[in-house]
Order: structure tokens, then sequence, then C-alpha cells
């Protein structure tokens, strides 16, 4: 009976064609999906598919140039702001935006990150914090929590002797050169929206010239955190975002934390 | 009207980058080289051609960010020092095993390590057997004059697009820092988008409607397609050895002994033919231009005439090694060096050949 | 106020069944299928179809983006 409302005509969502048809090889359940979709349903909202070039990194995400049906380089590891700047310096008029996880991002490509910030590079960065290396194999990142039990923190994040989480958006977001910082997350519907949202004003902001804009997101990882993917976006939301607390961290220019 | 100017090779260098039509430099400061960047800061190139230059936070990242521009057809260079391109091999490999066009300069100094601020060629084994991980080569040029620090900019960039691989311009401190006379080759423009999109349809420049979306990557999770991809690189690199070798031969023709050295060991080889000849030994000199490919087939061929050769090198003998492989044990092969940071005189390499070649 | 009535349809062969669409479908419209896929999956299926309004949540949260809706008036 349903099924005679499957017409054209009442269509009110699709997976947008800027994502290809290839099977994604994420774990079921992993957000990484859900924020490609958005991040390229709001370049194709825009109309800058040949207008935008994305930046790989390595780490989960090292395939995204499959999936997003956009020009697309694959950066070595924790250098995609770096590959970023060249491409934004030697072509202003396009749209640049990295895609890493918190390894790339946050440990192994810090400096890169901090000086691409502090250049004010017009660029997006969508950051995915996930609080644990995935495709190695579940071992510990810069954004595991305290106590949090890992491959290579198998009794615990002791932050007495390997420090504590990183935030890293809050770290960026006093540099002079970020014009926006937030936090977001896509377990539920309302804040894929919202991350739509903001992904958005980062791609005007950045490509009117206003200087880095930094979209951080908590991801769930199932795999790595040993649960089930809707157990594990409930133990995010329970836990990670009580220390990452989502929303805006400095608005066009201005702290707001 | 011939464009004559007096400059240090490492500034004409950076002004040959200009006039080659370079859309980028990202560079780090390190003796003794850190006159390129100096040079294209002063220079505006921005307001000359719309070349961007940027100083980067490391080697690190500006090899990166000449893997970006070099991604997106642009002609981009970067250059540094020996601890410096050691810090850029792994963004080297990715540049060779992506296919991609790029110049590197090394003016080399002496190491291992921090090592010394002071003229070397100890990089070769590095320059020349691929650097960093991976199979794959650089196309190596040896410059041994200011001249050829200018001229080997755009000869650079167009062997770097005719076989999209990286091309290494292996200088040292001596060539960086020497001044001479200098004739600047024209200003080339700079390539549109158009140019771009229609010379490299790889390019990722923006997906156009009427091509699939363009991925820069070196990643290959298929043994099989990798397996192709390294055997395609090594096909291409028999191509290059086939077509582009080159070097020098200094009265080479009635010689019993032949000199084989490249860069500013060349130069001081040239004055110690003339000093051995004065004595009446007859002893020519063999300069590779191209390190990779080296000069095999030259070297080779005159094996089959001569006595034997030296190499000469400001290193403990690293190119000796392709002088004996191309020799085949036909002949003697003999090696004279110093290091550290030492150039050593044309009198020691005389006294070198006439106690271990004579 | 007008009503709504959706429907979604599920490339099943792609969905992976990590069942986060159940967990956030407003209207319990959702639930898992007792078979499963060719990889081996149970998918997502309408288990209440008369419930399901075409809010399209399902479709923005499905980490595969496998879930395409519709929506129509009610008569």
């Amino acid at each position: 009976m349903s099924s005679n409302i499957c017409t054209p005509e009442n269509l009110v969502y699709k997976k947008t064609s800027l994502l290809t048809d290839k099977v994604m090889h994420y774990c079921p359940g992993c957000g990484h999906g859900t924020i490609h979709r958005a991040l390229m349903e709001v370049v194709d909202e825009m109309g800058l598919q040949d207008k935008t070039i994305g930046i790989a990194p390595v780490g989960c995400s090292v395939l995204a140039y499959d999936y997003m049906n956009i020009d697309m380089q694959e950066a070595a590891h924790g250098r995609a702001p770096a590959v970023a700047t060249a491409i934004k310096r030697l072509m202003p008029e396009k749209f640049v935006f990295t895609y890493q996880g918190d390894g790339d991002l946050a440990a192994i490509g810090t400096a890169e990150t901090i000086h691409c910030c502090n250049r004010g590079e017009n660029i997006l960065m969508v950051f995915v914090n996930n609080a644990i290396y995935g495709m190695t194999g579940g071992q510990m990142a810069p954004t595991t929590l305290e106590g949090m039990k890992t491959a290579t923190s198998p009794y615990g994040r002791d932050v007495e002797k390997v420090g504590w989480p990183l935030r890293i958006t809050e770290m960026v977001a006093q540099l002079n050169g970020v014009w926006s910082a937030s936090r977001h997350t896509v377990h539920t519907p309302a804040a894929v929206m919202k991350l739509k949202k903001a992904l958005k004003k980062g791609i005007e902001d950045s490509m009117a010239g206003k200087g880095t804009c930094f979209v951080e997101v908590c991801s769930s990882c199932n795999s790595g955190w040993k649960m089930s993917p809707v157990e594990a976006n409930k133990w995010m939301a329970e836990h990670v975002l009580e220390y990452f607390v989502p929303g805006d961290i400095k608005v066009d220019g201005k702290m707001v934390r | 009207m011939e464009d004559l100017r007096l400059m240090k090779g490492n500034e004409a260098f950076a002004e040959a980058a200009i006039r080659a039509g370079c859309d980028g430099y990202f560079g780090y400061p390190i003796t003794p080289q850190s006159e390129v960047m100096e040079y294209l800061m002063k220079e505006r190139p921005e307001n000359r051609t719309g070349m961007v230059v940027l100083q980067a936070e490391s080697e690190v990242s500006s090899i990166n960010m000449v893997y970006a521009g070099a991604g997106c057809g642009k002609k981009v260079m970067t250059s540094t020092s020996s601890p410096g391109y050691s810090l850029m091999q792994e963004g080297i490999s990715y540049i060779a095993a992506a296919e991609l066009p790029c110049v590197v300069l090394n003016v080399v100094r002496g190491g291992p390590g921090l090592g010394t601020i002071q003229p070397s060629q100890s990089d070769y084994f590095q320059a020349t057997k691929g650097g960093g991980h991976g199979d794959y080569r650089l196309i190596v040029l040896a410059p041994s004059s200011v001249q050829e620090m200018a001229d080997f900019v755009p000869m650079g960039f167009d062997l770097a697009f005719k076989y999209r691989n990286p091309v290494l311009v292996l200088a040292d401190g001596v060539i960086g820092q020497t001044m001479e006379k200098v004739v600047l080759q024209p200003q080339r423009p700079r390539l549109t988008e158009e140019e771009i999109r229609k010379n490299t349809p790889w390019a990722t420049v923006g997906k156009s409607i009427d091509r699939e979306h363009n991925i820069v990557t070196s990643l290959d999770l298929q043994a099989a397609s990798q397996e192709k991809h390294v055997l395609h690189l090594q096909e291409k690199y028999r191509e290059i050895e086939a077509a582009e070798s080159r070097c020098e031969m200094i009265k080479c023709e009635d010689a019993d002994y032949v000199l084989v050295a490249y860069g500013s060991s060349a130069r001081i080889c040239q004055k110690a033919v003339d000093l051995l000849r004065a004595k009446g030994v007859k002893v020519g000199l063999l300069r590779p231009i191209t390190l990779w490919p080296f000069p095999s087939k030259e070297v080779k061929e005159l094996a089959t005439r001569v006595k034997g050769f030296m190499s000469v090198e400001m290193s403990l003998g690293q190119m000796v090694e392709d002088v004996k492989l191309a020799v085949e044990g036909k002949v003697k092969v003999e090696f004279f060096g110093r290091c550290g940071g030492i150039v050593p005189a044309p009198e020691e390499v005389v006294h070198a050949v006439e106690t271990k070649l004579l | 106020m007008a009503k709504f009535k959706g429907s979604i349809v599920v490339d099943k062969e792609r969905c992976k069944g990590c069942g986060i669409c159940v967990s956030i479908c407003p209207n319990k419209t959702l639930g898992m299928s007792k078979e499963v896929n060719g990889k081996g999956y149970n998918f997502a299926v309408m288990v209440a179809e008369e419930t399901c309004v075409g809010c399209a949540s399902c479709g923005r949260i499905c980490p595969d983006g496998v879930i395409t809706v519709y929506r129509a008036k009610e008569d």
C-alpha cells in the first residue's frame, strides 16, 4: 500500500550524487559515512562540485576519495593541512577542505594543523574525533578518554603517563587565523542537520577569505570501542561529549566559550 | 638581447624558477641554500608572474605542499639541504608513487647527522638510489656551474612533466654559494587552468561534468594492481635510462686515464686534468650531468680503451660504485675523496692519480 | 493540519544492519529483517508501515546512505 507513494514527485530524501556508488568500507554504524554524506550534500546544494578539491587523510577515511565524487588528493599521514594550504594558495578561487581523523590531525599532523590554522588558510577543516585509532585496530588516540581501554592502553588511559585527551579544537580556536571553531556529532538526525549548517557556513566563510574554518565532529567507533553501533552512540553521548562538549567555540572570529 | 648577470648559484636557481613559469615555491630555511627563498621573497614574484612563495613550518610540510601543487598540474618546487632533504623523503616517495612532476633542489652539506654546513657530495646514494621507501627513482641533475643552476630549472620542469616524475637538482654548497656570470633565459608564461586541464588531464583542479573525478593518491591496497603500478614505474625508468642520460667528456679522446666527477668536484678535476697533462699524463674527465640515469654507456665505452678510472667525490666513495658497475672489472677503478665539508684542491687529485692510478 | 504519509526504500544489499535508523526512528516504524542480505547482514525494514510520516530522519543518519524517503499528503 505504501509503495504507491514511492514515486519521484514524492521523493524527500535520497543519497546525493556527490557520493559515488562504491560501497563504503566502513564498519556498520560508523559515523564517517554520515559525515561524508553531510559534507557532500552541502557541496551539492551549493553547486560547488567543479570548484571543490578535498584532501583525504591517512586513517579509516583514507579512501574518502573513492566515495566523494569530487577531485581529491590523498595526503601523507598528518600532512593534509599542508596539502590544502598549497592547493588553496595556488588556486584561491577553489573550495578546499581537509577531512582528517584524530590521529592524523591531532597527533602526527599537529604541526601542520597548528601552522595551517595560524596562517589562517582559507580552507575548511573537518576533524573527525572518535577517540581511537580505528584503522590500525583500536589503539590509543590523542583524544582517547581518561581510563578508556584501547589496544595500547589495555588498562585504561593513564593520564599521568601519556597525558590528557587533547582538545585540539579549543587549542586552534585561540589562533588569530581561525575564523570559526565548533564541535558537532552525528548520532541524531538533529545533530546531522546542525553539522550541515556549520559545514555550509564554513564553506561560505572560507571561500570569502575569512580564515580557517574548523569543524570537529565527534563520532563513535563501535568496532574500536567494542560495542554495538547503537550502544556506541549512547556511550558517546554519555561519556565522550562530557569531555568534548559540543557547540560553538569561536564564531566569526570571536571566542564564545 | 642576452640577459647576463653576476649571481650566486642559489639566486640564479631562484630567478630561473620565476622565469621558468613556476607556479609555486614552498620551502624552509636551511644553510647553505637559504638564499633561494630569500631571493624569491625579495623579488616578489607574485607581482611579476603570480608565482606563490611560501615559507612552510618544516621541510615535511614544504614537500607535501609540493605534492599538492604538483597534483594540481602546477609547476612547483622546493629547495633544501641534506638534513632537510632527509626529512622530505616520505613526501618524495609519495610524489614518485603518484607520478607527479616537480623540481627539488638539494644543496648538499656534509653529513651524516646534523654534520656540517660546509659543501659535500655525500648524499649521492640517497639521491640516485631512491631515497625514501619503495621502488622508485628520481631524475637527478648535477650542475657544476651557476649557469647550470639556472639552466636546470626549466630543463628540470620539462623532464618532470614529460615523465610525470620528480626531478632532483643535486648541487653542493660550492655551487650554491659561488658567484659567477650567468645568462638568464627569457620569461616563460605560467600555465593557465585551461592549459592545465588540457595538458595534465589527471590534475585535481575541480571535477568538470565531462570527466570522472580525479584522484591523486599513492595508495593501492590490492597487491595485484600495486605490482602492476610498480612495474609501470619501472618501465618508465627504463625509458628514462635509454633517453635521458647526459654527460660531458673533456679531453677523453686520447686519454689513458679518466677521472669521473660531478658538480664542484668536476670543476676541481678539470684543473687537475690540465696539471696532469702538463706533466705528460694523458688524463680526461667524464662529468655526469645526470647522476640518475648514470651515463653507464659512456663509461663502458671508455673502459674498452683506457687503462683506468678514478672517481673523485666529496664523499667517501658513493658514485664510484656506479662507475665500477659500468666498468664491469675491465680496467681498474680507483677512488679519491674528501669529506666533512672539505673541498679537495686540484693538487690533491693530481697526487691521488699519481699514487693510486698510474 | 495536513497529515503526511511516508514510506522508505532500503537498498537492502548495501545495508550493513547497524540498526542506527531503527534506534532514532521517532515513530518506531523501522525494525531489522529476519532474513539476511548477500553480505550476511540483517537489513532495515518497515515493521509498522502505517506509522511512517516521511520525516527522513533515517535517511539523514544512515551511515551508508541506503535509505530513500518518500512523503505524500494524506487524502
